[in-house]
């Protein structure tokens, strides 16, 4: 069992914070599979999303799967590997 | 023959008011928004007035996606461009992508920004730095941000010079209009009131100490004892003026008809300092006599070596009290960028309205052959009026505005 899980309601959370939300795009809609590109976030959003989820979980993401991730599950899903990794 | 270059949209983000004409008000008025520095502590700074906007709430403004990337003074121009473009009556993304520039100039970036980024760093370590660190401090941060705001992907630059800044930029923007660009957005936005943007002003020795907003800044009086730091500035929408007539542009505020640029001598080599050449030259590049400017907008440094070489400067070109002087800026502090710009955007509307907008506060002093028109608005007849602005090192230049006359617009 993994400590803890990281969701998608944690992700939005993140995001808001970090890049907030463009207009015309609803973060509480089914996004989980919606491309981080169609959602507004070019990749200094993520840098900056990325970079609040390894401090407030104490993790360090690998760059190179970071910037694979290109929708909320596949973040999710590497987020999520490195705490039961961790 | 070049293509006139005229501005066709203003707008002002101005510790008087946020709007043209709330602004413009204010400023014939005589009133001034110095006062103690509210956005941080400063009491136990040498320095401790400033002129601050109030009301301006960036949310109400600005996508929430912008907002954790930008800088106080980037959601201010990033508002003011929105401002500038509606003014004009122009919709950006109606007209081709490479039709329109952006060409801003910059003090000092994006101070408030740093500052809390390097707070982040140095008390909490460097994974707490914001990724937009890397460009929301940078001076080339509000051209940047405009072009993308507005889908402009002509001529862009960021021109830094102190406070003649402003108006290298928007010689700049005339520039890129001659060589075919039929529009830009040009001016400047400047906020750098927090601590860190303090202590750098500080350095300059030329910030006043005074607690008294009615006694701090006050340019060619016996007791000037430098200036107080004020944010803000004003964009402007230039257009060659084949473009402005073809798209029937409703406003023309008038022409960017001449500027020159002149750096100083080392100091202590004994030669002359080189403001009058500039205010020569800008009159010049316009084709107009000393006779023909009804009103100059000074630099008004507030440092009594510095005002006087602006006082003889302008008494050589124009002779001893021969042209009305004004310094509207004592109403709103030194917006350092943005100086410059909002008095282009006054010098447009004095000549508009035919009135010269009063300096406040000061009593002339009588070792000065200036005419300065204070306490009250003066009506004058305007064609031409100069706008000078110095920057830190000897930096000088001078711009001249002149009325555009156009036959009526056909009733609709």
């Amino acid at each position: 069992m993994p400590r803890s899980q990281f969701t998608l309601d944690e992700l939005r959370t993140v995001l808001r914070e970090a890049a907030g939300t463009d207009e015309g795009v609803d973060l509480d809609g089914d996004i989980i599979d919606v491309s981080f590109d169609a959602l507004g976030y070019e990749s200094l959003a993520l840098l900056e999303t990325a970079s609040r989820i390894e401090r407030d979980h104490g993790i360090s993401l690998d760059e190179e799967a970071l910037v694979a991730a290109k929708t909320p599950r596949e973040l999710i899903d590497l987020v999520n590997a490195h705490l039961a990794a961790a | 023959m070049t293509t006139a270059t005229w501005v066709t949209g203003l707008a002002v983000a101005a510790p008087t008011g946020l709007t043209v004409e709330e602004y413009w008000a204010a400023t014939l008025a005589g009133r001034s928004a110095i006062g103690p520095v509210t956005r941080f502590d400063a009491s136990s700074y040498p320095a401790r007035l400033a002129g601050e906007i109030t009301g301006f709430a960036a949310e109400e403004h600005l996508p929430s996606r912008l907002l954790p990337q930008t800088d106080r003074m980037t959601q201010l121009a990033l508002a003011g461009s929105d401002w500038a473009f509606a003014n004009a009556g122009v919709d950006p993304a109606q007209l081709p992508e490479f039709d329109i520039g952006v060409i801003t100039a910059s003090h000092s970036g994006g101070f408030e920004f740093g500052q809390n980024e390097l707070r982040a760093l140095w008390s909490k370590g460097g994974r707490y730095v914001s990724a937009y660190q890397s460009f929301a401090w940078f001076y080339a941060v509000n051209s940047g941000q405009i072009s993308i705001r507005h889908g402009l992907r002509g001529p862009s630059s960021v021109v830094v010079s102190d406070q003649a800044g402003g108006l290298d930029a928007v010689a700049q923007a005339r520039r890129q209009i001659r060589k075919g660009t039929p529009m830009v957005i040009s001016g400047a936005v400047d906020a750098s009131l927090c601590p860190w943007g303090w202590v750098a002003q500080l350095t300059s020795g030329r910030l006043s100490t005074r607690d008294d907003p009615g006694r701090a800044y006050l340019p060619f009086d016996d007791d000037a004892a430098g200036h107080v730091p004020g944010e803000g500035g004003a964009l402007l929408v230039l257009e060659s003026a084949e473009h402005a007539r073809t798209r029937g542009a409703g406003r023309v505020y008038g022409e960017i008809a001449g500027y020159a640029a002149t750096t100083d001598p080392r100091r202590g080599s004994g030669r002359e300092p080189t403001l009058r050449n500039a205010i020569e030259g800008a009159l010049a590049d316009a084709g107009v006599e000393p006779a023909d400017i009804g009103a100059v907008f000074a630099d008004a440094a507030a440092v009594p070596e510095l005002d006087r070489v602006e006082a003889e400067a302008i008494a050589k070109v124009f002779g001893p009290s021969a042209v009305p002087v004004t310094a509207p800026k004592t109403m709103t502090g030194r917006l350092y960028s943005g100086a410059a710009p909002l008095d282009l955007a006054a010098a447009f509307l004095a000549l508009r309205d035919g009135v010269i907008p009063p300096t406040i506060n000061i009593r002339p002093s009588r070792r000065y052959d200036l005419d300065l028109v204070t306490g009250a608005p003066r009506a004058a007849p305007l064609r031409c009026v100069l706008v000078v602005a110095r920057g830190h090192g000897g930096l000088n230049s001078a711009m001249v505005v002149r009325a555009v006359d156009r036959p009526a617009p056909p009733n609709r």
